[in-house]
């Protein structure tokens, strides 16, 4: 017994959830968004998915390299960034917009702003918002083998009729990942389960948004108007999988809520008043700019200065 | 009935099952016993014997050093050997008697205690100071002061806490099952200091055994309640327990007696009933030496002052070599780099891990997941606090209620990215405190 003992300040327990098995649940989370995806859209999809998270991983590992860091690619947060951003992605568009969309959401949106836990925007949105606006047609074209024509979105902004079934399954044209409800909410409730993430966001995002439907929609409370719209785009892959992402939501508990009504009415407003059909990607990353603002407001007030609830 | 509960908390892994269903042993100390004159919150204790001396069980050796000071006892007989600085558990050197214990175990002439019935109030208190009796679940807050608030009359609840929610200790579990009838004696003597007060033992709900015994002993006392809590860490933290049990809560720059109550330790309140109804000064406590590198984990009625190697030997010493030792619990002991440091009166555990989960797990960037924040007791952001406090913004952490934090260690648990919180808050805390005292 001559050897000193370890010593560090307490607890001196860990528990055993760690970084990369969250980002790992997260990554299972999307498998069955991405699955879909390959089966509706085809070997198009497959591939521009493999590219992306190849492409994310490996400009991590470089950036990594280059700057003498420690190489972090283990924490399977670059997958999840990759994944998120491919399924945001057509399976039309060429597998150099899976390139330049991965290298941009790793060095630019989160690299450059010192990594894991320090980007201000979720870089898989950051990247697809900078594909939107630099490739607009690429990125709007949803013209596939499968499907052909307008997205239900779009074909409801301008008044026609949608397949209501077709879009809950995901049988519609759109992003690879974003079609399908089905597939989107088994992964949400897998992550629920595990307690990775909860409904203060997503639950407060989609009612605010239906309220916001309901009374600006110019369709009162139709429910068929209403689901399609919760049903159609990237709403549904927006509200589970990137809103609640932890780095760029507010961390306070009442601010999970302020954050997730403020999307819903900017999701509101771009879907009904802007040009295009969609708002989910620009109401989040305008959301996450918010973030420090709403954690400011909504600072809790501690244990024993008011407001106790067992 | 809904349970009895706070907001927040965590689930560790309990590890009770190493140690609960063995009685209680008496250890003999063999080697020479140390009693620093700290081992209580306020003026170190000024000693009364010098080098040379004889001393017998049970004789003072240190007188308290102010009013929230506590005498010390010798809790075996022998001669005194030096009195000079020793390391204790936090690593500090402190100035200590050194007893060379004869091994006779020679008694003092224990003083008679006129009846508890016929003792006034002050008597009763005074005999409470005297046995140098102080909060021995861990802070060691001089217990005939916390008994001495401005209004006794304003205290509606006396609060056992037995809710021990440390995981691996299970001395006051053994305490309830073996000495129920003095844990329960103990409490109406502190009863019977407030006249307008109720007596609460709060149970965590994974000790069922006790829940029912104190209930059965206690069924006939009007002014006693056993209540279970729920089973969760930090339950057993003051702020928190009086909240679970009564409902109140205060804030960390509140006293219990702010909100009509006082709060007590299972250990505690046993000394209380030796000190008034037998009149014996503190000698002993129970601490728990457990963990999966000792080799017969068990508790121990172990006299103050004796050796940890003692206690190790005891326990049948180490069936595989520990890489941490922990006096106290795993969430808020301290870790201590070498065995040979005495036990005090706070002394509440020995665990003995074969692995060091802190160092095995590298901190990495915080994710901003927000687990610290469910999991915080003090409803405070331990994630930014951590930020502030380790860029230094005093501004900050104060404003943002750095301060209310409990240092329980439930952040530091639950933080996927195994970051220190609670090792920097706790360090800014104590500049804070520090800076305030001047």
């Amino acid at each position: 017994m001559s050897d000193l003992m370890k010593v560090s300040s307490n607890p001196h327990i860990r528990s055993r959830v760690t970084t990369s098995n969250i980002m790992l649940a997260v990554v299972i989370a999307l498998l069955p968004a991405a699955g879909f995806g390959i089966y509706n859209f085809g070997l198009d999809a497959l591939i521009l998915i493999l590219i992306t998270v190849a492409t994310t991983v490996l400009t991590e590992y470089l950036y990594e390299l280059a700057m003498h860091k420690k190489v972090t690619v283990g924490d399977f947060s670059a997958v999840v960034t990759g994944l998120l951003l491919a399924l945001n992605l057509p399976s039309s568009a060429p597998w150099w917009i899976g390139v330049i969309g991965g290298v941009f959401a790793i060095l630019v949106v989160k690299m450059l702003f010192g990594g894991l836990g320090q980007n201000f925007m979720n870089p898989a949105l950051g990247a697809r918002c900078f594909l939107l606006i630099s490739y607009t047609s690429i990125m709007c074209n949803f013209d596939c083998d499968a499907y052909t024509g307008a997205t239900p979105l779009a074909s409801l902004k301008a008044g026609e009729s949608v397949n209501l079934l077709n879009m809950v399954i995901g049988k519609t044209g759109g992003t690879i990942g974003e079609t399908s409800m089905i597939a989107i909410v088994i992964g949400a409730c897998f992550l629920i389960l595990l307690g990775i993430i909860d409904l203060k966001i997503s639950g407060s995002y989609l009612v605010a948004f239906a309220v916001f439907l309901i009374l600006f929609g110019g369709h009162g409370f139709d429910p068929v108007f209403l689901s399609a719209h919760l049903a159609g785009g990237g709403l549904m892959l927006g509200a589970f999988f990137m809103a609640t992402d932890y780095v760029t939501r507010p961390v306070t508990k009442k601010g999970q809520y302020v954050y997730g009504v403020i999307l819903g009415i900017l999701t509101g407003i771009f879907r009904l008043f802007g040009p295009s059909a969609e708002g989910v990607s620009y109401a989040i990353i305008l959301g996450n700019l918010l973030v420090p603002l709403i954690e400011k407001a909504t600072m809790p007030r501690p244990f024993g200065k008011g407001g106790e609830k067992a | 009935m809904a349970k009895l509960t706070f907001a927040g908390g965590i689930h560790p892994y309990d590890g009770k099952d190493l140690s609960k269903d063995k009685p209680i042993k008496e250890v003999l100390p063999k080697g020479d016993l140390i009693y620093p004159l700290s081992q209580h919150i306020g003026a170190p204790a000024q000693p009364i014997v010098k080098k040379g001396d004889k001393v017998l069980t049970g004789q003072k050796i240190a007188e308290a050093g102010g009013f929230v000071s506590a005498p010390i006892y010798a809790s075996v007989s022998g001669t005194v050997k030096a009195i000079e600085p020793r390391r204790v558990v936090t690593g500090d050197n402190v100035m200590s008697i050194v007893i060379e214990n004869d091994g006779l175990y020679q008694e003092v002439e224990w003083k008679k205690v006129p009846p508890f019935e016929t003792l006034t109030r002050e008597e009763k208190i005074s005999l409470i100071r005297e046995a140098g009796i102080v909060g021995m679940g861990g802070a060691g807050f001089p217990t005939a002061v916390k008994l001495s608030p401005r209004k006794p009359e304003k205290i509606e609840y006396v609060i056992v806490n037995c809710a021990e929610c440390e995981p691996y200790l299970t001395s006051d579990y053994r305490k309830m099952l073996e000495e129920p009838e003095k844990l329960i004696g103990g409490l109406k003597v502190s009863l019977s200091l407030f006249e307008n007060a109720r007596g609460i033992l709060a149970v965590e709900d994974n000790k069922p055994d006790c829940i029912e015994k104190l209930k059965k002993l206690t069924q006939d006392e009007s002014r006693i309640t056993v209540k279970a809590l729920k089973t969760k860490y930090p339950q057993g933290s003051e702020r928190q327990l009086i909240y679970a049990t009564t409902g109140r809560a205060i804030h960390s720059a509140m006293l219990p007696a702010d909100a009509g109550c006082v709060v007590n330790n299972v250990d505690t309140v046993i000394a209380i009933y030796n000190a008034v109804i037998c009149g014996r000064p503190l000698l002993y406590r129970i601490v728990t030496v457990t963990g999966d590198a000792v080799a017969d984990p068990r508790n121990f009625r172990v006299r103050i002052g004796t050796n940890y190697h003692e206690l190790i030997e005891e326990a049948g010493g180490f069936k595989q070599p520990p890489v941490k030792i922990v006096s106290g619990g795993p969430m808020m002991g301290f870790g201590i780099f070498d065995l040979d440091v005495p036990t005090t009166k706070t002394s509440s555990a020995l665990l003995c891990l074969t692995r060091d989960e802190v160092s095995a797990m590298e901190p990495g960037p915080c994710i901003n997941c927000g687990k610290c924040v469910e999991a915080c007791p003090g409803r405070v952001v331990p994630r930014k606090l951590a930020d502030y406090a380790e860029h230094y913004d005093e501004e900050a952490f104060l404003k943002n209620n750095g301060m209310e934090c409990c240092e329980c260690g439930c952040c530091s648990f639950v933080c996927p990215a195994k970051r220190p919180l609670t090792q920097v808050i706790k360090s800014m805390r104590k500049m804070q405190l520090a800076k305030k005292k001047k």
